[in-house]
C-alpha cells in the first residue's frame, strides 16, 4: 500500500514542489517582532508544557512549543496576535532591526 | 487535547498579517494529518498555496476552477476508489464564502447529494477578499464592501442551514478565534463516512478593517454577541458547541455594537441596523432553543 507525500502527488499527477518561503522571508514584511519576557512566561516559569497560546494562535506558525518558546523571525509576520492571546502578558512587539 | 506538533504549512506564506484563513487552515491540517488530499478554488487560499510549481503545503492539493470545488473533489475520491486508497485518504475540499455561497453551490450541492466521501471546508471572510472585497452571499448586514458601498442591504445567507438540508451526517460550525473547537471538529468529521460540511468564520484584517492584531478578539466577539454561534448537527442532531452555551440566556451575550463597532466595514450603521441585527440574533438563539428541546 502506498503512503508516501510522493505516491499521493502521483495520483494526481501533481507538478507542485514544496518549498518554504514560497512568498520569501515574509519577517521582512514588518520590522515589529515578538519578544518574550522569560520571567513572566508560564512554561519557563513552571517547567511544565503549559499554556503556549502563542504557539496555538500564531498564523503562521512559527512560535515553537519548547521551553522558551522561541520565534522564528525570518517569516514572523509582525501581526501581534501573540502579544495579544498571551495570558501574562509576557510578550511585547519591538522594533528589530531585521536584514 | 493534544494536538499534533508537525505543522503542515510551511512558513513564508502570502496570506496577510494576522490572517484568519491561514490560522483555520493550519489548525485544520493538523487536525486531518498528511494522508489528505486537498482541492481549492480560485480565493486567499490559492494565493497562501503560492505561484505555479510550487506549494506551501506538505499534503498534495488540486487547484480547481471557482465553480467546481465539490466535482472536483468528487473526481478526487473516484480516482483514489479506483486504486483501493479511499479509505486510507481524507480527501479536502476548502474554499472562501464566495466560492461556496455563491458560484460553487451547485457543484457542492451535487456533490453532497451523490454522497462523496469528504470534508468540505468553507473559511468564511465574508466577501471577495482576494479580488479587493467585493459582496458575497455570504456579507453580513450592513457590511461595506466596493459592490456595497452604503453597506449590504441584507442578511448573510444561512449556508450550514442549506448544507443540513441535503441530510448529510456532519455538519458544523467553527471560528478561527476557537482553535481547540476547530481542530475537534476536524478530527471528528475525518472518522465520518460520508458528506461533511464545516462552516468557519475568518476575520480577515484588511477586508474588516481592523489591526491584525485583533484577529482573535474580533472572532470572540462573533462568538460571545450570539451573532456567530458554534454548534454541530450530527446525523440530523443538534449540539451546541461548548463556548456558545452560555449565550443560550440572552444576558449573557454582549452588545452587538461591540463586534460592529470593533472593524471599519461597519462604520456608518444606523439605529435600523442595529435594531436588525438584535432581532436577528434573536431569532437565531430562539431557533436554536427550540431544536435543543427537540
Ligand atoms: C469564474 C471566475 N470568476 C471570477 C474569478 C476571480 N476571482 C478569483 S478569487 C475571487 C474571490 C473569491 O472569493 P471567496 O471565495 O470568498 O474567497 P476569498 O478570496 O475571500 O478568500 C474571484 C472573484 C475567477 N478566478 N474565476
Ligand atoms: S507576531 Fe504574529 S506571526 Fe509573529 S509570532 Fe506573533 S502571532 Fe506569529
Ligand atoms: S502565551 Fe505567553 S505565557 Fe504562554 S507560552 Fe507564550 S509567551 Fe509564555
Ligand atoms: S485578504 Fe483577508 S483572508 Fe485574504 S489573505 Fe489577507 S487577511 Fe487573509
Ligand atoms: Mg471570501
Amino acid at each position: 500500500m502506498t503512503n508516501s507525500k510522493k505516491d499521493y502527488q502521483k495520483i494526481l499527477g501533481s507538478i507542485q514542489t514544496p518549498v518554504e518561503g514560497e512568498a520569501g522571508e515574509t519577517g521582512t514584511w514588518s520590522s515589529l517582532k515578538p519578544i518574550i519576557d522569560l520571567d513572566k512566561c508560564i512554561p519557563v516559569k513552571s517547567g511544565k508544557y503549559v499554556c503556549f497560546n502563542c504557539w496555538l494562535y500564531c498564523p503562521e506558525g512559527v512560535i515553537s512549543r519548547t521551553i522558551p518558546p522561541e520565534v522564528d523571525n525570518r517569516y514572523c509576520k509582525g501581526c501581534g496576535i501573540c502579544m495579544e492571546e498571551c495570558p501574562v502578558q509576557a510578550i511585547t512587539m519591538k522594533e528589530v532591526k531585521i536584514k | 487535547m493534544d494536538l499534533r506538533e508537525e505543522e503542515f504549512i510551511y512558513p513564508g506564506t502570502r496570506a496577510c498579517a494576522g490572517c484568519g484563513m491561514a490560522l483555520i487552515y493550519r489548525m485544520a491540517l493538523k487536525a486531518l494529518g498528511p494522508k489528505t488530499i486537498g482541492t481549492v478554488p480560485a480565493s486567499c487560499l490559492t494565493v497562501l498555496h503560492g505561484m505555479q510549481g510550487f506549494c506551501s503545503t506538505k499534503i498534495s492539493v488540486l487547484h480547481t476552477p471557482f465553480a467546481t470545488t465539490g466535482a472536483a473533489a468528487s473526481g478526487i475520491l473516484g480516482s483514489l476508489e479506483a486504486k483501493g486508497l479511499d479509505d486510507e485518504i481524507c480527501v479536502l475540499a476548502f474554499a472562501g464564502d464566495g466560492g461556496t455561497t455563491d458560484i460553487g453551490i451547485q457543484a457542492l450541492s451535487g456533490a453532497v447529494e451523490r454522497g462523496t466521501n469528504f470534508v468540505y471546508a468553507c473559511y468564511d471572510n465574508e466577501a471577495y477578499m482576494n479580488t479587493g472585497v467585493q459582496r458575497s452571499g455570504s456579507t453580513p448586514l450592513g457590511a461595506y464592501s466596493t459592490t456595497t458601498p452604503g453597506g449590504k442591504t441584507t442578511h448573510k445567507k444561512d449556508m450550514p442551514k442549506i448544507m443540513e438540508a441535503h441530510g448529510i451526517p456532519y455538519v458544523a460550525t467553527a471560528n478561527a478565534a476557537y482553535p481547540l473547537d476547530l481542530y475537534e471538529k476536524f478530527q471528528k468529521a475525518r472518522k465520518i463516512k460520508g458528506p461533511k460540511y464545516i462552516h468557519i468564520l475568518a476575520p480577515c484584517p484588511p477586508g474588516w478593517g481592523f489591526d491584525p492584531k485583533d484577529t482573535i478578539k474580533i472572532g470572540r466577539l462573533a462568538n460571545e454577541t450570539g451573532f456567530w454561534p458554534l454548534y454541530e448537527v450530527v446525523d440530523g442532531i443538534f449540539y451546541l458547541s461548548k463556548k456558545s452555551k452560555k449565550l443560550l440566556n440572552r444576558e449573557n451575550r454582549k452588545p452587538i455594537q461591540d463586534y460592529l463597532g470593533s472593524q471599519k466595514r461597519f462604520r456608518d450603521l444606523g439605529e435600523n441596523i442595529i435594531k436588525a441585527y438584535n432581532e436577528y440574533i434573536d431569532n437565531l438563539w430562539k431557533n436554536i432553543e427550540k431544536r435543543i428541546e427537540e
